[in-house]
């Protein structure tokens, strides 16, 4: 399952190349064209069959959040800080991997029997965490762990009963979308797959390859935010597990196009293919910065709705997944210039 | 013996305090091969008899580390998922994200939930979440999850032990299964050792949930003196060096009121006999070992401690030196080798003692 390897894959911003080694592997040999651009984003075109001149991009971020190592003690611990947004709350407990060489590293606290009153109640800040690799002083932690030196969750992918659990699904899932409608039949259009780098620190990626592809229209494909979990104020649980992919309207960054979730919405129906829509306002993804290239891309966000996104292990169904699939090349089939008139 | 394979193996096997069937068979598995015989306790200790040499009636010497681990149980089903409490001192503030694995009609794997930082109000990321808004989510149907779970099933935490640099390891339960493993590799080298004393070594139960294995099982052996093995606090960058140990330098040897001055002298001196490493603990009242609980059993046994310094106690991520855990068990077999009979004496207080 290319979904298994992609989650399993060492690749947090900035440090995507396991990932990309692994699209490449998957992709290559089917598509027309591929490169590697100056960030480091992998640019695939699939060639269409030749009656549509529509360019069209699809994009999914390789990259995902993780540490960095900024500092070493005296007692050979490693001082780090978070690349993209992770949650200080459950650093501690937590296993890493570290480096290429993939060294287990753990971050620990305080245990539970030494705490002051008031304490258990704080959450640490990073800075006052530290990984343990074992090293027992400074120059032994610097040589297995040098400045800049990447860390991400140590999970590992796993098939529950009904459901698969694992790190990253944010954005893997995307790619593992992505990578399936490349190996499927060509469109009539050219298809520009982008998979990027550093979405997690600002859309980085996104921006260049949406310049260098310059599409008229594009589609983010992510693993979203499901949050279901009981809660006082339930303003909505964001997207639901099991009920189909999830279409953006409006997200913290970017308006989607309203022809193209038209046009989502209407294959969904016909198609009798579940799909929901995302809750407005919340989060955003490479979409963000692909609706601005240039004068300006129609833009429109799929998503595999996941658990417990930017945890060590999050949670997707994997029929949502396969509908996510079902819906963008359904919905791919019937895009034309019509559609954006 | 492979000490870092033992390790793995105790560390990862499911036993929580109360239900360590699992933890048990597996210490079964790996003591048969060292004791003339075996039972199980009402409570569900481990007790396995290796025989001295000595004229009967043999004194005996009794060895207890806990096997049983904290964990959590279900105490509700909210839609498709699971309330939970905690059985031992698991700290809520290492729970989000782990893996679990939900004892239901059928073992069902499953994470603690976590709310995503992009749907949390900014002063919500500074607390940490209290225990009853943490979830268990075994990914089924609320339906599914009615028909397979019940309030009172168990949930134990999935950690493989990892190995770190410099021989040190880490793991959801080696407090307090490297002691286990201490006791082990002391029962693997009296094989080559006559001994005067009878050892009964004790993988104890509930430990955890307040030291109830101890109590039982001490009572059933009735030995004349007893040593308790457990972790102590290992150094580390949050935490006072005061109440910490470092970890690779040796074992501990406690002193204070709960222990035996006779007993712990002639620990020490074995240990500086063998030239084993060491560390003395000072612990002026309660100790929250098995040691608490076996000292004043029937009518009192001399009791001692020996402790593996651990890091981050109660986390999944334990994290000790392998090397600590070797000396523990040398120091421990040294110890039954050098006691001839008339230790019983030595530790007797006497009437006429003047000092």
């Amino acid at each position: 399952m290319i979904l298994r390897e992609l989650s399993d894959a060492f690749g947090v911003s900035g440090n995507e190349d396991d990932v990309r080694a692994i699209v490449l592997n998957a992709v290559r040999a089917h598509v027309d064209e591929i490169k590697i651009d100056a960030m480091g984003n992998v640019l695939a075109v699939k060639h269409g069959t030749g009656q549509d001149p529509l360019r069209v991009m699809l994009a999914a971020h390789m990259d995902e959040i993780g540490l960095m190592v900024v500092g070493h003690d005296d007692n050979g611990f490693l001082k780090v800080r978070s690349v993209g947004g992770i949650d200080p709350r459950l650093l501690p407990g937590t296993l890493f991997s570290v480096g290429p060489e993939r060294l287990p590293g753990v971050i620990g606290v305080k245990p539970v029997h030494l705490l002051q009153s008031g304490e258990a109640k704080k959450v640490s800040k990073i800075e006052d965490l530290a990984v343990d690799i074992g090293a027992q002083n400074k120059d032994e932690a610097e040589k297995l762990a040098p400045l800049g030196t990447y860390a991400t969750f140590a999970t590992r992918f796993r098939e529950l009963e009904s459901t698969v659990s694992g790190k990253a699904f944010d954005d893997r899932a995307g790619c593992a979308v992505l990578v399936e409608l490349l190996r499927g039949e060509p469109f009539t259009f050219d298809l520009h797959a982008a998979f990027t780098v550093q979405e997690e620190v600002g859309l980085r990626g996104a921006r260049v390859a949406a310049f260098a592809i310059d599409p008229d229209c594009a589609f983010a494909l992510e693993g979203t935010i499901a949050d279901e979990i009981p809660k006082e104020k339930d303003a909505s649980p964001t997207t639901r597990l099991g009920k189909g992919p999830a279409i953006t309207v409006m997200d913290r960054s970017f308006i989607a196009d309203r022809r193209l979730v038209r046009l989502l919405i209407d294959t969904a129906e016909d198609q009798d293919i579940p799909y929901q829509i995302k809750q407005p306002g919340l989060g955003g993804t490479d979409a963000g910065a692909i609706h601005l290239a240039r004068e300006g891309v129609p833009s429109a966000t799929v998503a595999v709705p996941s658990r417990y996104i930017h945890s060590p292990v999050a949670l997707l169904s994997m029929d949502d997944f396969d509908n996510t699939v079902r819906l963008m090349r359904e919905s791919l089939s019937r895009l034309t210039c019509d559609t954006l008139e | 013996m492979e000490v870092v394979a033992l390790l793995k193996q105790l560390s990862e096997a499911e036993g929580i305090a109360g239900f360590e069937g699992p933890i048990r068979e597996l210490v079964r598995q790996s003591w048969e091969p060292f004791v003339d015989e075996m039972h199980e306790g009402k409570l569900g200790s481990l007790i396995g008899l290796k025989r001295g040499t000595g004229p009967e009636p043999r004194p005996k010497l009794m060895f207890a580390a806990h096997m049983d681990e904290i964990g959590l149980m279900v105490t509700g089903i909210e839609k498709e998922f699971l309330r939970i409490a905690r059985v031992g001192g698991a700290d809520p503030r290492v729970l989000l994200g782990l893996e679990v694995m939900v004892h239901g009609r059928r073992k069902l794997p499953g994470v603690v939930a976590t709310r995503p930082p992009h749907v949390l109000p900014r002063e919500e990321r500074k607390k940490a979440v209290p225990l009853d808004e943490i979830f268990v989510d075994v990914g089924l149907s609320e339906e599914k999850v009615r028909e397979l779970v019940s309030v009172g099933d168990l949930i134990s935490i999935r950690r493989e032990m990892s190995e770190l640099k410099n021989r040190r390891v880490s793991g959801k339960a080696l407090d307090d299964r490297a002691c286990v493993a201490a006791i082990t590799l002391s029962l693997e080298r009296l094989q080559r050792v006559q001994h005067a004393w009878d050892v009964f070594a004790v993988a104890t139960a509930q430990e955890e949930t307040g030291l109830k294995g101890a109590v039982t099982a001490a009572y059933g052996v009735a030995p004349d003196a007893a040593i308790a093995l457990d972790v102590t606090f290992g150094e580390q960058s949050d935490v006072s060096k005061s109440d910490t140990l470092p970890l690779g330098k040796g074992p501990t040897i406690a002193i204070g009121p709960n222990f035996h001055p006779k007993l712990v002298e002639r620990l020490k001196e074995v240990a500086k006999d063998r030239e084993i490493p060491y560390h003395i603990d000072p612990i002026p009242g309660r100790s929250g070992t098995d040691a608490w609980a076996i000292q004043v059993t029937r009518e009192g046994v001399p009791t001692a401690l020996i402790s593996v310094p651990l890091r981050y106690m109660h986390q999944p991520v334990e994290t000790l030196a392998v090397e600590d855990v070797e000396r523990a068990g040398r120091l421990l077999a040294a110890f039954v080798a050098e006691s001839e009979t008339s230790l019983l004496e030595d530790l007797a207080w006497k009437v006429d003692e003047r000092k």
